[in-house]
């Protein structure tokens, strides 16, 4: 198929879709209208629980099987991802060499380090009170440790990154989510349920029943998962290298 | 005129995944590819958040605010955001490793190029 036929081909169906889909809009609720049932039903759930973050809530009590799903395919993209950026059989490790980094951007690196990882720990720890949680937790601290890429270089954050440990972190905080759950079904209630623990005070850190505990635990899985995706992105691109090096295009077929 | 106002940001969430897809079909590098398709993702954030907006409301987190004394907009999609965020940011980690291994054993990024099957 040629360039041509298919630019006409994607503009027709383009056409159709947005056709569909602007009366589609059109016909949706007003904007900004008052009718939210789900909403509603989900703020009053949260408040019962002593939950002060109701996205929490919705996230870790109300949903909390759907979000063992979307940790699943978040544990099940790492594994891809440590597959596919394997060291192959034509590549060979080389060590990078310490590079001189400026001083300011030393400096500033090595100063927002504990910062940023306090943050990230924090949003982790208040994620059933303020706004955060699990998720943005663990990609703050997460990055956070990369600052020292940043700042030295690879070595050093080779040596406060032992991939290993990461790994059995990841596996760890899943399984932590999961036997959380199945606390609940040898509580006699349901896999899950947020029925096990007392709620608490409302609006302290240990309000909010099992919530606080599967947050933590997705928190370390986002944050290790975080750390060895990068770790692999970063392998391929600083220390293994092709033994018959990487066949680039050419400029003529580039220019194609 | 109101009631195409009170379309628009369904709308502008239509536009972005149209742009996204038109980008995909006309991509001549699989890089380029994968951020249109995270153009085509934005979409739904813009969409799910459209739908939870309610006038006049706050963030539905009651630890400064009295329950009850201002409307909230609408967790449920705020949450399903929050999801899209996570699936879409793994999708394209594992679609970028993808990439990496096209572009070392085909040598290229040009998915026109990328027709004959190789054992």
């Amino acid at each position: 198929m040629t360039r041509g036929i298919r630019l006409w081909l994607v503009a027709a169906g383009g056409a159709g879709l947005a056709a569909l889909l602007v009366a589609a809009c059109l016909d949706l609720p007003r904007f900004g209208g008052d009718r939210h049932p789900y909403g509603d039903r989900a703020v009053r759930a949260a408040l019962a629980r002593h939950t002060a973050n109701t996205v929490a809530s919705v996230n870790f009590d109300q949903r909390a099987f759907d979000t063992l799903g979307e940790m699943t395919i978040l544990f099940a993209a790492v594994l891809g991802c440590v597959v596919l950026l394997r060291q192959t059989r034509d590549e060979h490790r080389a060590r990078p060499a310490p590079e001189p980094v400026a001083r300011p951007v030393r400096r500033y690196a090595l100063l927002v380090l504990p910062v940023a990882l306090l943050t990230g720990l924090y949003v982790i720890a208040h994620g059933q009170l303020s706004p955060g949680g699990g998720f943005q937790g663990g990609v703050v601290a997460a990055t956070a440790l990369h600052l020292l890429y940043l700042g030295a270089d690879y070595r050093a954050l080779e040596r406060v990154r032992p991939i290993g440990l990461y790994e059995v972190g990841d596996a760890i905080a899943a399984c932590a989510y999961l036997v959380t759950g199945l606390a609940g079904l040898i509580g006699g209630t349901a896999f899950l349920a947020n029925t096990l623990l007392p709620y608490g005070t409302f609006n302290t850190l240990s309000s909010g029943g099992t919530v606080p505990l599967l947050n933590a635990a997705i928190g370390m899985e986002v944050a290790c998962a975080v750390v060895v995706l990068l770790a692999r992105f970063l392998d391929q691109a600083v220390e293994i290298e092709s033994l018959t090096g990487i066949k680039t295009p050419t400029d003529k077929e580039r220019g194609k | 005129m109101t009631a195409l106002m009170h379309a628009l940001p369904y709308l502008v969430a239509v536009w972005v995944l149209l742009i996204g897809c038109y980008g995909l079909a006309t991509s001549r590098n699989l890089i380029h590819a994968v951020g249109c398709l995270s153009v085509c993702q934005a979409a739904t954030y813009v969409l799910l958040l459209a739908v939870g907006y309610r006038d006049d409301a706050t963030a539905p987190v009651f630890s400064d605010i009295q329950p009850g004394s201002r409307p909230v907009v609408d967790p449920v999609v705020q949450a399903l955001a929050l999801t899209d965020v996570v699936v879409g940011a793994t999708v394209t980690a594992l679609l970028l490793a993808l990439v990496v291994q096209v572009a070392k054993r085909h040598g290229t990024l040009d998915p026109d190029e990328l027709s004959e099957l190789r054992g």
